[in-house]
């Protein structure tokens, strides 16, 4: 069970109170009813799927409830760090080499 | 009564405590501190199973986790019956009953056996070869076929009686193997004031000093030292020590799984002990100690009973003062198992000769059983062992082919050399690194927090060993934040120390295919079979392990793998680390379900919500259904009833006269602040800026991709102020989709969401004499039509409590829906029932809600709806605010293929017969008589039978629905095809005067 910090509670917590909630970074078209199907699609239905680092939000439904960002490494399946949500992503990573 | 091989003064178990125990239906007497297996053994009896595949005869190999032969079943009662326990794990207590298992009619006469004969059918890969056509043949046929012959032991067939505990445990340094290692690291590390948990799967701490009679520590021997260090341990606040208790999974960020078996070693548990405990524990630093486990020779026939392991057969003498044989051989390529020897000469077992596969060996193990007066043969092998229910001679030869020589044995103790365990190191992800000069795999590079030491890192001798652990025992405590310690490190005065040996096949394992050289004992793999496999094109160890099955058992190749690996790697022509070695995985030994579940099972298994009307709905005869995690009263049937008359009799009451409904479990969530009406309309299709406080208004919510997410009443209460109801399944959901828009996609709206579900119980008064049971309990709310209306909420008091009055229907009748504080839930149902009772009012449940629901054509989200259905689809358009410009779910309903003809639409349907009640979920075709398959064109979402209406109704997804208002479509059915007619949704008042009525 892994351990991830809540930048919120900015404290480290059992998995079992976190739930993810998909790729964090996706921004909601401010005149979502004005999109063309094209971009729709980008914005609903493509996701990326790294092999290494990825960028996702996860929620601390069973601790303070909010929405907050994570990168995570799907190779390792670790964490690299948390921060809130509406913060930009990070310019560079901690201990990362490439 | 003395057993025959119990050697007086021999051992550390007291003679006088015995137990009784029985071995498939025999009686036997051991001693209390025996396993099973050492009590077996003690009287002579080494024939215990029989193998998977071959139905061979076996013994024990080891005495410890790693055996793969020795597994019986154990039984307590009829419900206890455990299969698979490995005897040389199970602990002796008075009165212990097992069974042999895999074989059939008894352990001596085993008809399987055949297989063994046939043996050249069972070749490497032969289920896949063998079995493969025809595909229904191996469900029906071959597969039952093979399970009921290849079995390992049988479960029990009644409910598990016992209960299982569960443990979350933290600590600066954890100690797995309890050791001459581990407890010097856990000494080195507890000393710091550290929290330290030390574990061990043996009952008694110790690891390989109970067997290592050469081990001098502190000036006592090795096992009474490891005793009083244990007792220090002990009695210290900081640590805490579990033996029997196996570390089985390591995962992430240290944290590791371990089992402790609590009382399968009591005579009588009792109720009030746990059978076993799983601890759950996260460490800042894990300290792995986990040994070596020593590896079988390969040579023909190395699996014939009284065959075993070297270590083991010291283990049986040292420790629990069994010989495990009159006259021994041992075959060796390496020199731990000459102590073996040495030890057993001294009881006054007679070594009949040892044979060692090297040339010429030299060091003090040597010099020492040459001085006991034993025959030694280097460079020779044994080539094939004699006997068959129990060995009874060895066939020695030069290894490089000469004459044979045949020696008479009753057991054979071998040694290929020593397996570091890096199983743990391996779960946690760490890399294992192939050194060549000792030919093993040692930890290479480290993935998480953790060190090992002693056996399982490569290190050899006790001295190094001590240095190495107390070092580390000491690093791990002060880089999780221990103090410095005081006092001084083991010393080691004697020890013993070997290493190497060798890996793979011997001479004896031969090139002939007639040969069965066990490699793994578990699943019957020879030497023969892997050659075999690699020769059918198998070149990556991980297909050569599957095709071969070898290392699959339960075992999980403890003694197999490295031999397995060397042979397949000898037979490509390629070195060791190219051919790889297989994954670890968890568990390391195997584990109960009953761990695993501890007491999540039963009533325990999820919690059960309940209503606060429960207890009268009970009382009242209500039979419930699950509805999620909820109870909910179903019908109240009376004296006679069945569910189809109570239905029908509720049915008819409420739109009769009236009815009452508890619909707390609805999700109930206030949406509030200075945005809430800015807020709903983002969240649902729905405008709600312009509606009055006061009034209700259906809702819509939808996903982002334009499908329905879930649906309710809401009522504003005040300008700023909205209590949303969901449905009962959606209710967490639709707040962590609210939550979710409200944290990352709108945190400029001034809005805050509470979960209500709980707080309100709700009491549905529905029927035409709705109104006369609730006003006279009502104070501060005008009941009138023109002053409340048809969607509309008040606040006030019931019964003198506080309300949230909704007038709004669900049946079509004129209704009421009250919400009053739960606590307050039970009293005033009680007080309505009373006013009810007056007007000769129904207690209605779920069944007849939904019954009455659909003969108005109201839909039930999830049920009519399935994820794929648009506002459109479902004949909602109506609710949706024509002038929005924003809406979750705007876009995504706007798409091309959610907006094009012929998309399935919700419409009625009425079958011919009116008699005739449709299944829900039945596929409807436009022309019955096409071929099969045919083309479905929808299906039934709700069906019931209506009393009110006198006949069947149905709710159904049909194909461009709305277009074929008249036309007669099909329903094929086993029994029969049913002819329904497309009709609207209400089938009851479609004028909606009875809202009012
Ligand atoms: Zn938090």
């Amino acid at each position: 069970m892994l351990l991830i910090r809540c930048p919120y509670c900015e404290e480290e917590r059992p998995e079992l109170e976190f739930r993810n909630a998909g790729e964090a970074h996706i921004v909601r078209p401010t005149n979502i009813a004005g999109e063309s199907d094209d971009d729709f699609e980008k914005f609903f239905f493509i996701r990326a799927n790294p092999k290494g680092v990825i960028y996702e939000r996860w929620r601390h439904i069973h601790g303070c409830a909010r929405f907050f960002n994570a990168v995570r490494d799907t190779v390792t399946d670790k964490f690299v760090m948390t921060y809130k949500a509406g913060e930009p992503k990070p310019a560079k990573l901690p201990g990362a080499s490439k | 009564m003395n057993p025959a091989f119990r050697i007086p003064g021999a051992g550390r178990l007291s003679q006088a405590k015995t137990a009784s125990f029985s071995f498939d239906d025999k009686s036997y007497a051991g001693i209390e501190g025996d396993t099973l297996a050492s009590a077996l053994l003690a009287n002579g009896v080494h024939l215990v199973g029989r193998s998977f595949k071959y139905h061979r005869p076996r013994g024990f190999l080891s005495a410890g986790a790693e055996e793969p032969n020795a597994l019986v079943q154990i039984v307590r009662d009829d419900a206890r019956k455990t299969p698979n326990v490995r005897a040389t794990v199970q602990e002796l207590y008075d009165g212990l009953t097992a069974h042999s298992q895999n074989r059939w009619p008894s352990l001596a006469f085993d008809v399987g056996a055949v297989n063994d004969l046939a043996s050249p059918m069972f070749s490497a890969g032969f289920y896949y070869k063998t079995f493969m056509w025809p595909k229904s043949a191996w469900k029906n046929l071959y597969e039952p076929k093979i399970r009921a012959a290849a079995g390992l032991g049988v479960s029990p067939d009644r409910p598990d009686p016992d209960h299982y505990a569960a443990r979350y445990a933290h600590c600066e340094v954890l100690v797995l193997g309890g050791g001459a290692a581990g407890i010097a690291a856990a000494l080195a590390a507890a000393e710091t004031g550290v929290r330290v948990i030390l574990a061990d799967e043996q009952a008694e701490f110790g690891g390989s000093l109970r067997f290592e009679s050469g081990a001098k520590i502190d000036g006592e021997n090795g096992f009474a030292w490891a005793q009083g260090a244990i007792a220090k341990l002990k009695a210290m606040d900081n640590v805490r020590l579990l033996p029997r208790t196996t570390a089985f999974g390591y995962y992430a960020q240290n944290f590791v799984s371990l089992v402790e078996r609590v009382s399968d070693h009591l005579k009588s548990p009792g109720r009030e002990l746990a059978r076993e405990r799983l601890w759950q524990v996260r460490a800042r630093r894990v300290v792995l100690a986990t040994g070596a486990i020593e590896r079988h020779m390969v040579f023909a026939d190395n699996d014939r009973p009284g065959i075993m392991l070297a270590s083991a057969a010291r283990t049986y003498l040292n420790h629990y003062g069994v010989a495990v044989g009159r006259n021994v051989g041992v075959y060796t390529a390496n020199d731990s198992a000459y102590a073996a020897a040495i030890d057993l000469k001294k009881a006054g077992v007679n070594v009949a000769a040892i044979v060692d596969l090297r040339d010429n060996p030299t060091g003090p193990a040597i010099d020492e059983a040459r001085g006991l007066g034993i025959e030694i043969n280097f460079g020779r092998a044994v080539i094939r062992a004699g006997g068959k229910l129990r060995v009874s001679s060895m066939t020695v030869q030069p290894k490089n082919g000469g004459g044979e020589r045949t020696i008479p044995v009753d057991a054979i103790l071998m040694s290929a050399g020593w397996t570091p365990s890096v199983h743990l190191f391996s779960q946690s992800r760490g890399k294992v690194a192939f050194n060549e000069e000792t030919r093993r795999f040692v930890p290479g590079t480290y993935a998480q927090d953790c060190v090992s030491i002693g056996a399982c890192n490569g290190t050899d001798g006790l001295d190094a060993t001590i240095d190495e652990a107390y070092a580390a025992g000491a690093k791990a405590a002060k880089e999780a934040g221990g103090k410095a310690g005081k006092s001084a490190k083991p010393k080691v005065d004697a020890s013993e120390s070997w290493s190497r040996g060798m890996l793979g096949a011997a001479p004896g394992a031969g090139p002939d295919t007639t040969v069965k050289a066990f490699v793994d004992f578990q699943n019957d793999v020879t030497a023969k079979d892997i050659r075999q496999a690699v020769h059918e094109g198998m070149h990556s160890i991980e297909h050569v392990k599957r095709f071969t099955t070898n290392g699959m058992a339960t075992d999980q190749g403890k003694t197999s793998n490295m031999h397995g690996l060397a042979i397949a790697a000898e037979t490509l022509g390629k070195p060791i680390p190219q051919v790889g070695l297989t994954t670890f995985r968890a568990p390391y030994t195997p584990v109960t379900f009953g761990s695993i579940v501890g007491h999540a099972r039963g009533a325990l298994f999820d919690p059960t919500r309940r209503t606060a009307t429960h207890p009268w709905a009970a009382a009242h005869g209500a039979v419930f259904e699950d509805v999620g995690q909820w109870k909910r009263a179903w019908y109240f049937p009376r004296a006679g009833e069945d569910m189809h008359a109570a239905v029908n009799r509720e049915c008819v009451t409420v739109r009769k006269v009236a009815g009452l409904f508890d619909a707390s479990t609805l999700g109930k969530i206030e949406v509030v602040g200075p945005d809430a009406a800015k807020f709903m309309g983002l969240l649902y299709t729905n405008p709600w800026e312009k509606l009055e406080p006061g009034r209700c208004r259906y809702g819509i919510m939808l996903r982002e991709d334009g499908f329905i997410y879930d649906d309710g009443v809401v009522g504003r209460l005040a300008p700023d102020r909205f209590h949303v109801t969901t449905t009962t399944g959606g209710a967490p959901r639709v707040m962590h989709h609210m939550e979710d828009y409200l944290q990352t996609e709108f945190p400029h709206l001034n809005v805050w969401l509470t979960s209500i579900t709980e707080q309100w119980a709700v009491i549905a008064v529905q029927g035409p004499k709705s109104r006369e049971i609730i006003a006279p309990l009502v104070e501060g709310i005008d009941m009138s039509d023109e002053a409340l209306p048809h969607m509309s909420v008040r606040e006030g008091k019931i019964c003198g409590v506080p309300t949230r009055l909704f007038r709004m229907s669900f049946t079509g009748e004129r209704g009421f829906e009250v919400n009053v504080p739960a606590d307050y839930g039970e009293a005033v149902w009680e007080a309505l029932w009373a006013e009810g009772q007056k007007h000769g009012a129904t207690a209605y449940g779920t069944e007849s809600m939904h019954v009455l629901r659909a003969e108005k054509g109201y839909i039930i989200v999830g049920q009519d709806t399935d994820g794929t259905v648009t506002p459109n689809d479902a004949g909602l358009d109506w609710a949706g605010g024509k002038k929005k410009t924003d809406f979750v779910g705007i876009r995504g309903m706007a798409r091309s293929d959610l907006v094009a003809k012929g998309r399935k639409q919700l419409v009625g349907l009425k079958t011919k017969d009116p008699k005739v009640v449709l299944e829900e979920g039945a596929q409807i075709v436009e022309d019955p008589k096409q071929a099969i398959p045919m083309k479905m064109i929808g299906h039934v979402t709700s069906s019931y039978w209506s009393e009110n209406c006198g006949r069947s109704i149905a709710l159904a997804m049909v194909a461009g629905g709305r277009d074929r208002m008249g036309q007669t479509l099909y329903v094929p059915m086993p029994s029969g095809t049913i002819e329904v007619e497309v009709t609207g949704m209400v089938f009851v008042d479609e004028k909606g005067e009875r809202l009012n009525g």
